[in-house]
């Protein structure tokens, strides 16, 4: 049995079960849709002063994108590894033949699936509500940064979680650290809006950066070429949450 | 005789300054069913996750199935099956799909089908886990170790917190094992489990071996007082002896020539609880520290 096997294997398990959780289904595919359909809503007809005017309806798309990558990796696997870390399930899996690996490998697999997904519904929503075009002719721009983004946000969720005591904590954790972050990095609140001092603030942190880099390769006249810069600060705090990971990582139940 | 498919020699354990295991030895010898008996804290829970590969020793030697859990690798893991003392499936997949998940793990598992009939579970089979009772989820557990059809199966106190219905069915289940010719590390605090299931207990108590045997001949009942009780009229009449052959005829020989009856006869000698509890009594001081290595 190949290693690639063994994780297509366990991906269909972690995919039956993610769709069953109704938590996680509302939190990671209803809410950004939700939450778009708000924004947008509320600032039709408005235009956003950033790279010389971009309609509002635009420029929402690639930031709830941002925030539902950032959502079904990051969020997700830090939650659904602690409720699986304090249930026994990972010290369980430990005893098996399976590589340990396979077991992370499949819910990074769950969370990039869920990623490209709603990547796919919030850009169908916004062209066929709102006329937004989507960047074919930048396709390979795209994925390389939604790659560089989505296994950064893995590793930072995965470290995340040696934090995290217990499950009841889980998403009072996770919550106090993305939401600040999400109203900071002009993801909810357009950027033109924002002080400067918060923005320069927020460039420390990976949203912001991962925002700015979606935007750029997403948004018609925003540059188009892959924002080397930001995707650069992604992938520092993407290192750092894997040297950490690697380091914290439990298996076994922290309670109990 | 075969080399023995567990074999432990000075066994130590400590974790800071307590130590939770102090020098044991056992044997456990293929197709038979074992039962490590002691109370909360007596090391049990962390004998058998030595055993399992979850825990590094402090001393002593190991070995299980030939190899040394510590340094195991995939190959050794394919022929254990592991029931933790606590744990949650996935709350959203069925009965099956759980058993699925996990046959992908193993190389040569047990057909599906076979698993849930025996463990019991054929009506639930396409229930998700979350809507099992607590006794079917921990039969579910029992399936989930032996999916992978193992030689060694490790239990970790199956049945801790069943009411008497669910306990005799995880028993039921866990009988049956024997019949499939595995070999069983059943750890337990009650007697009663370990008389029922298994053809040899060792008790713990405090880090330390305390007794071993069969559970007929455990703790040398044979030698201890037995008890004589028969009534005289109203007057209970009890009597112990160590000579348990000669006071009898004595007393029915007495009986019997002067032509009465002794009502009520009755012999007995201590329970297996009986002889359990005084093995494992522990020292008025040394009680806050089994608390502690219970957790």
């Amino acid at each position: 049995m190949s290693a690639l096997t063994l994780v297509a294997h366990q991906l269909r398990y972690d995919q039956k079960a993610f769709w069953r959780n109704p938590a996680a289904v509302f939190f990671t595919v209803m809410f950004p849709v939700v939450v778009f359909l708000i924004l947008a809503v509320v600032f039709d007809g408005s235009t956003i002063a950033v790279d010389g005017g971009v309609e509002a309806t635009t420029y929402y798309v690639p930031a709830i994108m941002a925030l539902s990558v950032i959502s079904a990796t990051m969020q997700t696997l830090a939650m659904t590894l602690v409720i699986a870390r304090e249930d026994g399930r990972l010290k369980r899996g430990r005893g098996t033949p399976m590589p340990a690996w396979v077991f992370i490998a499949g819910r990074v697999g769950n969370s990039i699936v869920v990623a490209v997904m709603m990547l796919a519904l919030l850009a169908a929503i916004g062209g066929a509500l709102y006329s937004v075009p989507f960047p074919w002719e930048r396709l390979p721009e795209l994925l390389l940064t939604l790659i560089v983004g989505a296994a950064s946000f893995c590793c930072l969720g995965i470290a995340l979680t040696a934090v995290i005591p217990s499950q009841d904590a889980a998403a009072a954790i996770v919550n106090a650290l993305l939401l600040p972050l999400y109203f900071l990095s002009g993801i909810f609140i357009p950027e033109d809006e924002l002080p400067g001092g918060v923005i320069d603030f927020a460039n420390h942190f990976p949203v912001r950066p991962f925002f700015e880099a979606f935007f750029s390769v997403y948004v018609p006249g925003a540059g188009g070429a892959i924002a080397w810069h930001e995707l650069i600060v992604v992938a520092i705090w993407g290192v750092a949450g894997l040297v950490l990971a690697i380091r914290f990582f439990r298996w076994t139940p922290r309670g109990g | 005789m075969a080399e023995p498919v567990i074999s432990i020699s000075g066994l130590r354990k400590s974790y800071g300054d307590h130590e939770a295991v102090r020098g044991i030895d056992l044997e456990v010898q293929a197709g038979e069913v074992f039962a490590f008996l002691g109370p909360n804290g007596a090391g049990k829970t962390t004998t058998v996750e030595i055993l399992e590969g979850y825990r590094r020793r402090s001393d002593g030697e190991v070995s299980v199935l030939g190899e040394d859990p510590q340094r195991a690798g995939r190959e050794w893991r394919e022929r254990i099956g592991i029931v933790l003392q606590s744990g949650r499936l996935d709350p959203y997949l069925t009965v099956r799909e759980s058993l699925g998940l996990y046959a992908g793990y193993y190389r040569a598992p047990r057909p599906l089908d076979e698993v849930i009939s025996l463990v019991g579970l054929e009506e639930k089979a396409d229930v998700r886990t979350r809507k099992l009772s607590g006794g079917q989820q921990r039969r579910l557990d029992v399936g989930m170790a032996l999916v992978g059809d193992p030689e060694l199966l490790f239990l970790d106190e199956p049945t801790t917190g069943f009411d008497p219905s669910a306990r005799r069915q995880a028993w039921d289940v866990i009988a049956g094992l024997r019949d499939l010719g595995k070999t069983v590390f059943l750890t337990t605090h009650y007697m009663d489990e370990a008389q029922r299931l298994a053809d040899r207990v060792t008790i713990i108590a405090g880090g330390e071996i305390v007794a071993r045997g069969t559970p007929e001949d455990l703790g040398d009942r044979e030698s201890q007082p037995a008890t004589i009780r028969y009534r005289e009229g109203e007057r209970e009449v009890r009597v112990e002896t160590t000579t348990l052959v000669q006071t009898l005829n004595e007393l029915t020989g007495e009986a019997l020539r002067a032509g009465r009856d002794l009502d009520g006869l009755e012999v007995t000698r201590p329970s297996l609880e009986d002889v359990y509890l005084e093995l494992t009594a522990p020292p008025e001081e040394s009680a806050p520290a089994a608390e502690e290595a219970s957790r």
